[in-house]
């Protein structure tokens, strides 16, 4: 029980932070770091680069896991196991060595890939890669490659739990392929699409690790307040403005916060009793 | 039974092809056999090239410490270079500011067997009370354990930051290994365990038989949960070990960093990307590369041999229907 104290103590001395004025202990100053972190000029940017980046993951997420999703489960049998493996496998690199191997695979110099980088897209050097304009690809393209396996394998397992009786008569109805994919597979595994679109949604509005190794690769190329949270963290780390970074921690809290609450009483996926 | 699905790839013609039985329909006409043979090399083709896309880039992290920074520029990027410059690579790594490698390699493990152990130590016991006694508050208690389980971890970060520099333990190992201790992950799956595997009369039978709490849980409880320690603390194992963003904030000295905060290090202040700058650094691309393979060995050996647990877990994260 004890444990509650490192989620609800932080939580709430982060709220006392971002509800004071510094210096000045229990001195209410209302919204007012909410509102001044609000108008700082790398508030918006910040928050403008997570959604634009948002998009990108969750589209890249669901489209590209359910298309594996389904191409497995209808696919060969005997290959499936191998296969979702392989997809998993760059689940061990997560945090910063997958980001490392990313800063060289973008590398049109080193790149395995340095075909498509060069003749499709004319990139001759990193930093065209990563261009501001593109950061939110390839970050999204970063945190896809290690956390998309995770998420095949749970819509595979979710699949699986098909009744085969189902499946069978959609068959005997004369269902092709297609439509048993997108008629009758798709929607009963709908509650887990959403369960994995919340929780994706959720961790990247915290994004963090990509932009700031990216950022040291590059030698500077990432704003250091390119996320909120990198903004947070730059706020209290170089301004020494806690109550500013507590107030940027207390938005992000939040949003991670309500997704959580829709899935834990809406979602109807996790047992209380 | 062998299904196969069409793919848009197949063209229209697969597309419309019944889906074929292996056994059960009979006798089938040849076209049918070989449009489904198309269909099956289409998949094949299909799920390469997605496999391609997860994999190469962790075969090229492999050879890359094989060659020198010239050959990785100059040479076909999935080339094997020598055994030679591995050697070289590591050697230059393993020097770096007098062993750091070391150093960071013993603080990823102090930090990680302390986090998983706290973790252990608080999740069994808390998913036990949550699952097998009645107390004033349990159903709050088991929703907010919930709510911080889909909660980024992340999101936490910078509160815990302002607090531990409130308490003034910033900078030292307590700063990471008491939040790595908070594993509401490991408490769901306990309560999960607990709930659906040990029979509550079970408990009853042996308080009847003059057993105190403390030696149902010890004597009882305890051994039954064996299997659901292993996967509570592989799973605190691998996130504890990979986090970069906790230690990244807590520790102001690189001599306390983890190995994934490490690598961060070896890209600013070794330029192991600017080659320009960093000519005469020590940690050049392929020596990252071998850093990168250092940091993520300990996880991918657990990954290749808990792959089964892994599974499980992930889909235990929530019930089934």
């Amino acid at each position: 029980m004890m444990l509650l104290a490192f989620g609800v103590v932080p939580t709430a001395y982060a709220l006392y932070l971002s509800f004071t004025e510094a210096g000045k202990p229990w001195h209410w100053v209302g919204l007012g770091n909410f509102l001044k972190t609000g108008r700082d000029f790398r508030f918006l940017p910040a928050f403008e680069h997570i959604a634009i980046y948002l998009v990108f993951w969750l589209v890249m997420l669901v489209v590209v896991v359910l298309f594996l999703a389904l191409m497995l489960h209808g696919g060969v049998r005997r290959l499936v196991p191998a296969f979702r493996f392989l997809f998993y496998l760059p689940g061990a690199l997560a945090g910063s060595a997958s980001v490392v191997v990313w800063a060289f695979m973008l590398d049109p110099q080193l790149s395995p890939w340095h075909f498509a980088l060069s003749s499709i897209f004319h990139f001759s050097v990193f930093a065209q890669v990563i261009a501001p304009g593109h950061l939110p690809v390839v970050f999204a393209v970063i945190a896809f490659w290690t956390g998309a396996g995770g998420w095949i394998v749970v819509m595979n397992g979710a699949l699986n739990n098909i009744s085969d009786e189902i499946i069978d008569s959609a068959k005997i109805d004369g269902a092709n392929a297609m439509q048993l994919a997108f008629r009758v597979k798709l929607p009963l595994i709908k509650k887990w699409v959403v369960y994995m679109l919340i929780l994706a949604f959720a961790a990247g509005t915290q994004l963090i690790v990509e932009p700031i190794l990216i950022g040291s690769a590059s030698l500077g190329m990432v704003s250091p307040f390119w996320s909120p949270n990198q903004l947070a963290y730059y706020l209290a780390a170089y301004d020494d403005n806690f109550n500013y970074a507590a107030a940027i921690s207390v938005d992000l809290l939040f949003v991670g916060l309500v997704a959580a609450a829709l899935l834990v009483f809406r979602g109807k996926l996790f047992e209380l009793e | 039974m062998s299904q196969v699905v069409a793919k848009p790839a197949a063209g229209h013609t697969a597309a419309h092809a019944p889906v074929v039985r292996a056994r059960g329909w009979g006798r089938q006409p040849r076209p049918l056999a070989s449009r489904r043979v198309v269909t099956r090399l289409a998949w094949f083709v299909v799920m390469l090239a997605f496999a391609a896309f997860f994999v190469v880039p962790l075969i090229w992290l492999l050879i890359a410490p094989t060659k020198t920074d010239h050959q990785l520029v100059f040479e076909g990027s999935l080339t094997f270079g020598s055994f030679h410059s591995f050697l070289h690579s590591w050697d230059a790594l393993y020097s770096f500011q007098a062993h750091e490698l070391l150093r960071w390699l013993e603080n990823s493990a102090e930090y990680s067997a302390g986090g998983v152990l706290l973790a252990l130590g608080c999740a069994v016991p808390a998913g036990y009370g949550l699952a097998l006694t009645e107390f004033a508050g349990r159903k709050v208690l088991l929703s907010v354990t919930l709510l911080v389980m889909i909660m980024p971890f992340s999101a936490l970060v910078l509160p815990l930051f302002l607090e531990m520099n409130l308490a003034h333990l910033d900078n030292t190992a307590w700063s990471v290994v008491l939040p790595f201790g908070f594993f509401p992950f490991g408490v769901y799956l306990c309560y999960i365990f607990f709930s659906s595997t040990i029979p509550k009369e079970l408990l009853a039978a042996a308080r009847v038989d003059g057993a105190s709490e403390w030696d149902v849980f010890r004597w009882i409880a305890l051994p039954l949960a064996r299997p659901v320690v292993a996967l509570v603390g592989f799973f605190a194992f691998v996130s504890d070990w990979t986090n970069f963003f906790l230690p990244y904030v807590m520790f102001a000295n690189d001599r306390q960093y983890p190995l994934p905060v490490g690598l961060e290090y070896l890209i600013s202040s070794a330029s192991a990307f600017n080659p320009v700058a960093g000519a005469n650094s020590p940690i050049l691309r392929p020596e990252l590369a071998m850093a990168a393979l250092v940091a993520i060995a300990p996880v991918f050996i657990v990954f290749l041999f808990a792959q089964r647990a892994l599974v499980t877990g992930m889909l235990a994260g929530a019930t089934k229907e």
